[in-house]
């Protein structure tokens, strides 16, 4: 096992360095110079910007440029933001947690909902239950994060009054009432994004239950006399996690979309709302550090998912 | 889908193709959601085509004195905070939406499908360089990328194409860019089981060059799944411009696609809900019927994916 995961991780580091390729290639195309603005400004003494033009190596070849950025990437010496006056790096740990944390409830209450309805559905294929449960997945992933967050907010914020619509990172109170009054503020962005996830995951589990549950061994397993809860359990969740555990990992690039939206809609102040008043401040090198972040933790949970993968499935890792 | 291998030309047999089509029309017309998906997606397009033929209120009349209204019989979908109308509006903005969505999938299904075709018939290192490419690309994240794309290159393309085309081809481009991967993961997936078939091999044996057993023996055979598929990217290329115009990064707010008028409605939710609910609900209605169009395709054109279906 431990080879095995040592070999996913040796494979992680190309991936990631053509991701950092895909980056530059984007920056360096890039019509203009990104630090332009900078240049330009007024507020900047002419030398500063020199400076900053020699720190970043802006008149090297390309290739330099590219090694330079990439060993300063790598080192988290990710600059200096324009707008805040701190250091890109700080600024983005700041943020993440948060970011971590609505998007992992998220990815839980997606798990929670999809596997018990995804399995009962395939046990019961075109059942009254399963019909329902197939349309709603359906509803579900057709609703875009951005609708739902809006009907969400209409509805429990502004008509019902039982939610707040603004998540603050800087709850004065404590104790209880901290846990309290954090749980109430995640409820709606976690909802919206687990929600839609919960109804993509539920296909997958359904169909994935629908192919194992026909398999021998299924048949084996009862034939021993095993309760069908052991059975259904033991024998049939676990073999059909290993496909969806697969599709959970592609997914992961998708399950960022949905949190940059969510976190613009509810306010959460995390690195996806971040991204975005870069994008409208022109804060080049945060926007760049945040795409390399999100870049990073597609690859972080696609080893986490290649090894979840080797841990379901031992055939994997002797290979 | 393994019949329709015989290509007209050399077998004049004219019965086995459209019986073939047939078969599939068939199919899908007895998925119901899918035919009710299919008479929602063409009211849809009929509105955005003919509506502002028909409906001919101006797009961009400001009347400060009807300002927020809900709906009225002078204003079916009521208006925003300027007093424009909003159904003249979703129109007008939806030929866009419905455009960017379909032009995205006929690159995007147009990149995939050549990389697969090309990965899957010449397998070897060319092989193994552009899947492992499709791999990276799988890998990226979709949306930050777009935002980074966007904000980049925006000013420049405005510049040489005019505000409205240079952000449409951007989008467009974009988007497809970033969503050819699956297609061509399916279609080199297709190449390497159908370019062992014996009716590929007879066309080989008799002398047919890489090209015409690709284009006349083995693509035809695998453009179900590739149908699917394209008819799935549409949904998710109206998705992504509606997101990236929601996050208001996406198109001005002079061409007031779907995504573009819930971003203006957002902020007036507890005074004009009805200025989000009707785009949202038109997105959403779009998406829905697309997808399940997707599922009745799935039905007719690929029918060994169908798990005990009755």
């Amino acid at each position: 096992m431990s080879k095995y995961v040592l070999r996913r991780i040796v494979i992680a580091v190309p991936v990631m360095f053509g991701i950092s390729l895909v980056l530059f290639t984007i920056l360096a195309l890039a019509p203009g110079d990104p630090f332009g603005e900078l240049a330009s400004n007024p507020n900047v003494p002419r030398e500063i910007a020199q400076q900053l033009r020699e720190k970043f190596g802006l008149d090297d070849p390309l290739p330099i440029r590219y090694a330079r950025w990439l060993t300063a990437m790598v080192q988290g010496d990710w600059g200096f933001s324009f707008v805040s006056r701190i250091d890109v790096d700080t600024l983005i740990l700041q943020r993440l947690p948060t970011s971590l944390f609505v998007l992992g409830s998220a990815q839980l209450l997606g798990l929670l909902i999809a596997l018990p309805i995804g399995t009962y559905s395939a046990l019961r294929p075109y059942s009254f239950f399963d019909q329902i449960a197939t349309t709603l997945a359906f509803i579900g992933f057709s609703l875009p994060t951005f609708f739902t967050g809006l009907v969400f907010i209409l509805i429990f914020s502004l008509w019902l009054d039982w939610l707040p619509f603004i998540y603050r990172a800087d709850l004065s109170s404590t104790g209880w009432r901290w846990l309290w009054e954090q749980a109430r503020q995640s409820i709606m962005p976690v909802a919206v994004l687990g929600l839609f996830q919960g109804a993509t995951l539920t296909r997958f589990v359904r169909s994935a239950v629908l192919d194992v549950i026909r398999l021998d061994f299924v048949n084996t397993a009862r034939a021993k006399g095993l309760s069908e809860g052991t059975t259904v359990t033991k024998h049939v969740i676990r073999n059909a996690l290993i496909p969806v555990v697969t599709l959970v990992a592609l997914q992961i690039p998708a399950i960022f979309t949905g949190a940059v939206i969510t976190e613009q809609i509810f306010r959460v102040p995390g690195i996806g709302s971040l991204l975005i008043s870069s994008i409208l401040s022109n804060d080049t090198p945060v926007i760049m550090a945040i795409t390399f972040v999100f870049s990073c933790l597609v690859v972080l949970f696609n080893l986490v998912a290649d090894i979840v993968y080797g841990w379901l499935d031992p055939r994997i890792s002797y290979r | 889908m393994s019949v329709a291998a015989a290509p007209a030309r050399l077998l004049p047999d004219t019965r086995a193709r459209p019986s073939l089509w047939r078969e599939a029309a068939r199919r899908f017309r007895r998925h119901r959601l899918a035919m009710v998906g299919t008479v929602i997606l063409a009211g849809m397009v009929v509105a955005v085509l003919a509506g502002p033929l028909v409906y001919r209120v101006p797009i961009d009349e400001i009347d400060f004195r009807a300002k927020l209204q809900g709906p009225s019989r002078a204003h079916p979908l009521g208006t925003d905070d300027l007093g424009q109308d909003v159904l003249a509006r979703m129109l007008y903005g939806g030929r866009i939406s419905l455009a960017v969505g379909v032009a995205a999938m006929l690159i995007s299904i147009t990149i995939g499908t050549s990389i697969g075709a090309i990965a899957g018939q010449a397998g070897g290192a060319v092989d193994h360089t552009l899947m492992r490419i499709t791999d990276l690309f799988l890998s990226l994240p979709q949306l930050p990328l777009l935002l980074l794309i966007v904000y980049l290159f925006r000013d420049s393309l405005k510049r040489v194409l005019g505000p409205e085309a240079g952000i449409f081809v951007m989008i467009v481009v974009v988007i497809a860019g970033l969503r050819w991967m699956p297609v061509a993961r399916l279609v080199r997936a297709q190449f390497l089981s159908l370019r062992e078939k014996e009716f590929v091999e007879a066309a080989r044996s008799l002398g047919a060059r890489s090209f015409r057993q690709v284009t006349l023996h083995i693509l035809p055979n695998a453009l179900g799944p590739v149908i699917v598929a394209g008819s799935l990217d549409v949904a998710a290329a109206i998705i992504a411009e509606s997101s990236l115009s929601f996050l208001g990064l996406g198109f001005p707010p002079d061409i007031p696609t779907w995504g573009r008028i819930l971003y203006d409605a957002k902020d007036n939710l507890d005074f004009a809900p009805h200025w989000a609910i009707f785009p949202g609900t038109a997105i959403f209605l779009t998406v829905l019927s697309i997808n399940y169009i997707g599922d009745g395709l799935r039905d007719a054109l690929d029918p060994r994916k169908v798990l005990g279906h009755k």
